[in-house]
């Protein structure tokens, strides 16, 4: 019987990709790569909220959730980095200027720019885990005067293996945002610290009391990490995370993005710590 | 109202005049299952089925009852979320690729013979593909114009427990028309609930004549003698709580020894929604599909994520999928995501039993 006539319509079929061109592809390290896109049918460029990702298809190879690393503030200009690692990023990673992509999106929820106002704000991340915090560090630096301290912890696993070196030396060349790097392995030409992001946590300029911690990187890395902020004294309430999980549709229906009760694809990807505390890091939920 | 049996495949001619295909269950491959139904004769009258832990039989019966028995491998989800679908097709073009619009319009669908528990799994399915963040046009397309032919349960099976979940044996609502079907020495009757004006439509080209209060005792009677034959039961009351605080209990390695991954409880539950996609081209390449399967918590791939699967273990996948169904449903979707059908007790090739599995938590927590 039909009881559900009282349900809004929906105007686009959620599994149905938008498609997009290839503008530009450059190269971050050895398996790291970003594409600029832009819609192909000339409409209306995608805004996103900075920590927001989108499903990436490559013509009859597949599809894969992939956080924006673009400047929310240009929206023209829809900005991708992965890593060439599995079936379908490896396929992109061979795509270049002038092909084309299907896109979903953009899915989830996003870092809390809002919350973070008047207040400190630590960017702890590794490696690739920077992509989907960039948007947000775009964004905290263009609205410099809403924030207090902006300081940013990455580590890599050398420096070759870092991520957006050029914005990284913009950025270190600011006086007002503070950016300590650190690398696992120290080679030629590297005189900066040596150790595991999370070793930069004791030391780092920040007033426990009065920040906001934004999180991302491996699980484990994460867990070390809130640990440590932990330690200085910060709240679960004050450290957000982003997760990752196998997602089939990022809508809801597929079932595979389940963290507990969390979709990853709608209740994430970014949570406040205190929402997924009680399973995070327990075995393989 | 009150339908006698030799007036009943009038309501089925009254459907199929509609337009409707009508789908009810058969025998099929030594087991009732859900197809098309072109007349009564179609149904497995005088058949029963025999249930428990990794057992199903079909039997005759000793009587010509239409509805003598419980459910089984299949349900109502092969029709609103089918197991393969495909979501869109694509063709590369000079400038590009274009869409090509696929979903073809769903047939118009009578569900004939449909239990109180899974009136129950219709309105959960429901909540998932209907009344989230978004829509599935697919589910919604092929959920809209049904016809429910609810029959109530008058007998339990031996894996049941609907009445421990509050699903029956008795449909209350979500239906157009109920069922009860009397059986007796010298009747054979239906009594028949109009649930929507659509039912009281169809059941006016229908023959009856209006019901007794004898034959309204009769059917709570029935719905009495059906509870008392549940062949399980699960206590319900901190279900969820009870989960979320034991996911280091023994019992689920104890569980995964046992337990085949073979995701047969998936495939056979009639809440279970989880899908997976499938990418495929044509020879020549110009041309790509996605589509829609069914998938499982319990394979490998479900979890996989560059570097491994997040479940790995036999263990973790058992867990999720009961903490699942039992209390993590509980918050996503505002209702537990077991109506008590029995089906994944039934058809677990080790007869793992969902039940059972909960008392054992249950009588020794960790927490």
């Amino acid at each position: 019987m039909n009881t559900m006539s009282a349900e809004p319509i929906q105007a686009v079929d959620p599994m149905a990709p938008r498609w997009y061109r290839i503008l530009q592809r450059r190269r971050e390290n050895h398996d790291t790569f970003t594409l600029e896109l832009t819609p192909e049918d000339g409409g209306a460029p995608m805004a996103f909220a900075p920590g927001q990702f989108n499903m990436l298809y490559v013509f009859g190879v597949g599809e894969i959730p992939i956080s924006i690393s673009g400047d929310p503030s240009q929206p023209q200009r829809l900005i991708h980095t992965t890593r060439a690692v599995g079936t379908v990023t490896k396929a992109m990673s061979r795509l270049g200027k002038g092909d084309l992509l299907g896109v979903r999106g953009p899915f989830g929820t996003s870092w809390p720019l809002a919350e973070a106002e008047g207040k400190d704000v630590v960017v702890v991340t590794g490696g690739i885990g920077l992509a989907p915090l960039r948007p947000a560090i775009y964004q905290l630096l263009a609205q410099r005067e809403k924030y207090a301290r902006i300081v940013l912890l990455y580590g890599a696993r050398t420096q070759e293996d870092m991520v957006f070196r050029r914005e990284l030396e913009r950025w270190s060349a600011r006086l007002d945002v503070e950016i300590f790097a650190t690398v696992d392995r120290a080679t030629s030409g590297w005189r900066g610290n040596v150790g595991v992001a999370t070793t930069l946590i004791p030391h780092a300029p920040f007033d426990p009391d009065d920040t906001i911690a934004l999180v991302c990187g491996p699980e484990v890395m994460m867990r070390y990490t809130v640990a440590a902020l932990e330690k200085r004294g910060l709240e679960h309430e004050q450290i957000y995370i982003s997760m990752e999980r196998n997602m089939k549709c990022a809508v809801g229906f597929c079932g595979h993005c389940q963290f507990g009760p969390q979709f990853i694809c709608k209740d994430g990807p970014v949570f406040r710590f205190d929402q997924v505390r009680a399973i995070f890091g327990k075995w393989e939920v | 109202m009150v339908v006698a049996r030799g007036d009943l495949q009038q309501l089925l001619d009254a459907l199929t005049a509609q337009g409707y295909q009508v789908l009810g269950p058969r025998v099929r491959d030594g087991a009732i299952q859900y197809d098309e139904l072109s007349s009564l004769a179609d149904l497995p009258i005088g058949w029963t089925d025999r249930q428990d832990g990794g057992f199903y039989r079909l039997e005759k019966r000793d009587d010509e009852a239409l509805f003598g028995y419980v459910v089984g491998p299949s349900s109502w989800k092969r029709f609103l979320h089918p197991p393969t679908v495909t979501l869109w097709r694509s063709r590369r073009t000079e400038e590009g690729f274009e869409l090509v619009e696929s979903p073809q319009d769903p047939p118009k669908y009578a569900f004939f013979g449909v239990r109180p528990c899974e009136l129950h799994a219709i309105s959960i399915q429901d909540r998932v593909f209907l009344q989230g963040p978004y829509v599935d046009p697919i589910y919604r397309s092929r959920r809209a114009g049904i016809f429910v032919v609810a029959v109530n349960c008058g007998q339990a099976g031996g894996t049941c427990f609907c009445t421990s979940m509050g699903t029956g044996p008795r449909a209350r609502k979500g239906f157009d028309l109920a069922l009860t079907e009397l059986l007796g020495p010298e009747r054979h009757e239906f009594v028949v609930e109009v649930g929507s004006p659509a039912g009281a439509e169809i059941l006016a080209q229908v023959a009856h004549r209006p019901a007794t209060p004898e034959d309204r005792a009769r059917v709570a009677e029935i719905e009495a003698e059906t509870s008392r034959q549940m062949g399980r039961q699960m206590e319900t009351a901190g279900l969820k709580e009870l989960l979320y605080t034991n996911l280091e209990h023994p019992r689920w390695e104890e569980v995964a020894s046992r337990c085949l991954t073979c995701a047969n409880c998936t495939m056979v539950c009639p809440t279970c929604f989880c899908t997976t996609v499938e990418d495929v081209t044509d020879l020549t390449g110009q041309e790509a599909e996605r589509r829609r399967l069914w998938d499982s918590c319990f394979t490998m791939e479900f979890s996989y994520m560059h570097g491994g699967s997040v479940r790995s273990s036999a263990r973790s996948r058992y867990r999720q999928w009961m903490t699942h169904k039992l209390a993590t449903w509980q918050d996503q979707f505002d209702v537990i995501g077991c109506v008590g059908c029995g089906r994944c007790i039934t058809w677990c090739p080790v007869g793992i039993d969902i039940t059972q599995e909960v008392a054992a938590i249950r009588g020794e927590p960790v927490t």
